[in-house]
């Protein structure tokens, strides 16, 4: 292949890479925009919709195929199921400590993120989980470039739910409530809204999406394990942060940028595969020096 | 702190117990009989036990070192490992590679953690506080990725034959060498982390953990102040690792793994958040769980992972917490 042609792999790699840390990206964004709360157990709940998509798929393959139809109905049960759990865990682990300092949450969140993955790790035995699908590798080639089908669907599926969320969090009531929570939760509280709900709410539409990128992602590597969610938690707090922490699309743009930059910044020489996890982090190092406020982050003063 | 409602008879009774235990005769008494304990101990305990003493010991200057960072000054630091694996690769490289003696490594192995909590620390530390969370998470595995990486660090495998050094013309070899060693190192680590809790500095970063704002305005230099805790928190665990180095004469990138920093923590918050003899406690509960309950294997990080919510939602002030008036 030509280095134009590896350029050009490399960006359709990172689109589709970039659009699920986008998807867990909007996860942290929507939590800390609403109660300022940095989700250390978000990464997880990704990692736990992977593993709850496959259950489903696994039963749902003998009634209906591993085909798109099974694929999409187990995706779309393990956003509900996923979705619960992250409105279960808000309820169990955050809410009582919404007053309590900020240390004891983070700490908290910590915590939550442990038990998950821990759970996760005694449930499989720590085993790689293979992700069998009926997909197959048919697809378009463009020139010496190679599309499969799967990615072009994960791709349109990505922007799908994205548009979704952008008419959910815009033109409906409960989109609006979020959005008021975020500015000002005493005054929506004598507004009549109801906060604990919404704050539920943002829970469970933040850990549906990460569970719909979690099936997702298991579709496009093929496999799952229980540690998936540690590296990518932390890449998608990168993107969120590249966006801007607390706005919606700058945590899709932030996943695109740092998806396209991971993708385009291993073909560097020096810079192997091996080093793209340090990248990522470089990148959220040097932008916390110099714009951390992200592309479109509202300049905020620090209130402790 | 939301603990007032929180505090049951029950809690209030164990207070009491740490209040009487607090008052200073009572408090030498106990020192005392604790050290001659302790350095009686290898005269009649096998080498298992003294292992396990030792690792306790280890445990505790660790401990000690992040309790600087998130009970004194109130940072979350998750890649406390991270300087544990500066310190553990300077002294290894420097004595296996350059052939330079264990002591003369220790400096080096100061100065290069010092000099990495300055760079992470330095630009989040202007930040809100959750934001040195996730970037010393991110620094914990890059630290240990560039291990596994670079052929200075040996790969994957590690290093191999550290040299160990002498002390007083005995050369380091027993366990038994490496017990009092350690303890030696608990012994100046709990007196430099009681200088500096009842230091000016310390006082500044008690008033920054309560309230940064009153404190900015009160004169103390927020970022500086913060920096303080971030960057001695870094040596403390940068000469705990060095002189891991030595006692095991070969370590691995896996040794500094996410768990390693998030069971450091554990032990932090179980103790007592800013407690000195709490996180001594802490410390001593995270080594000896897991050699008690061998057979609960895998469940292990599980079970920490509970506590540590437990401890957060009921008791977020640790077993022993700091009185504060």
């Amino acid at each position: 292949m030509s280095l134009q042609e590896i350029i050009l792999q490399q960006l359709i790699n990172g689109l589709l890479i970039g659009s699920f840390y986008s998807l867990v990206a909007l996860g942290y964004t929507m939590v800390y925009g609403i109660i300022k709360l940095l989700n250390f157990a978000h990464g997880d709940i990704y990692m736990v919709g992977a593993f709850v998509g496959f259950a489903l798929l696994g039963v749902f393959s003998t009634a209906i195929g591993a085909g798109w139809l099974g694929i999409v109905a187990a995706m779309l049960c393990s956003m509900v199921l996923v979705g619960l759990l992250g409105v279960v865990i808000q309820r169990v682990a955050y809410r009582p400590l919404l007053k309590a300092p900020r240390l004891s949450i983070l700490i908290t969140a910590v915590g939550m993120s442990l038990v998950l993955y821990n759970f996760v790790m005694v449930l499989t035995n720590g085993e790689y989980k293979a992700f069998n699908t009926d997909l197959g590798f048919s697809g378009v080639s463009l020139g010496a470039l190679y599309i499969t089908y799967t990615q072009i669907v994960l791709v349109v599926a990505t922007a799908l739910l994205m548009l979704g969320l952008h008419w959910f969090i815009n033109k409906t009531m409960y989109g609006k409530a979020m959005r008021a929570i975020a500015i000002d939760q005493d005054a929506c509280r004598l507004m009549g809204i109801n906060v604990n709900k919404t704050i539920a709410l943002t829970f469970f539409v933040g850990s549906a999406l990460a569970a719909a990128a979690g099936v997702m992602a298991g579709v496009y590597y093929g496999s799952i394990h229980f540690f998936m969610g540690f590296v990518i938690g932390l890449k998608a707090f990168t993107a969120a942060v590249i966006g801007g922490i607390g706005s919606i699309p700058g945590a899709m743009l932030g996943g695109l940028v740092l998806g396209l930059l991971e993708a385009l910044g291993t073909q560097l020489p020096m810079v192997g595969s091996e080093w793209k996890d340090v990248f990522a982090f470089v990148i959220l190092i040097l932008l916390l020096v110099f714009k951390p406020t992200g592309i479109l982050g509202k300049s905020e003063i620090e209130r402790m | 702190m939301n603990t007032e409602k929180n505090i049951t008879t029950q809690t209030r009774l164990t207070d009491n117990i740490y209040a009487g235990l607090e008052k200073k005769p009572v408090l030498y008494g106990i020192f005392a009989l604790l050290i001659v304990a302790v350095l009686l101990v290898p005269q009649f305990a096998n080498n298992y036990l003294l292992e396990i003493f030792t690792n306790t010991w280890f445990y505790i200057v660790l401990c000690l070192g992040l309790n600087i960072v998130v009970g004194y000054a109130g940072l979350l630091d998750l890649g406390y490992a991270a300087f544990f694996a500066i310190g553990a690769y300077t002294t290894g490289i420097l004595s296996s590679q350059f052939g330079m003696n264990f002591w003369l490594t220790l400096p080096f192995s100061i100065l290069f953690s010092a000099l990495s909590g300055v760079i992470i620390g330095g630009p989040t530390l202007r930040l809100r506080s959750d934001y040195l969370a996730i970037v010393t998470l991110g620094f914990g595995e890059i630290i240990r990725i560039a291990a596994r990486n670079l052929s200075i660090t040996g790969g994957a495998s590690g290093l191999i034959g550290i040299e160990r050094p002498y002390l007083f013309g005995i050369y380091l070899s027993k366990i038994h060498h490496f017990y009092y060693l350690f303890f030696l190192l608990v012994i100046l680590a709990v007196i430099v982390s009681y200088r500096l809790h009842y230091s000016r500095l310390g006082r500044a970063w008690q008033y920054i953990r309560e309230d940064e704002d009153a404190a900015e305005a009160m004169g103390i230099n927020r970022v500086q102040i913060k920096l303080y805790a971030f960057v001695i928190g870094a040596i403390f665990g940068g000469m705990a690792g060095s002189f891991y180095a030595i006692k095991m004469t070969a370590i691995s990138p896996e040794t500094f793994v996410f768990t390693q920093s998030a069971m450091i923590l554990l032990a932090v918050v179980l103790g007592g958040m800013g407690k000195i003899p709490g996180v001594i406690l802490g410390a001593c509960a995270l080594v000896l769980f897991p050699e008690i309950f061998r057979e609960i294997g895998q469940m292990r990080m599980l079970l920490f992972g509970i506590v540590l919510l437990i401890i957060m939602i009921f008791r977020p002030q640790g077993i022993w917490p700091e009185r504060r008036n």
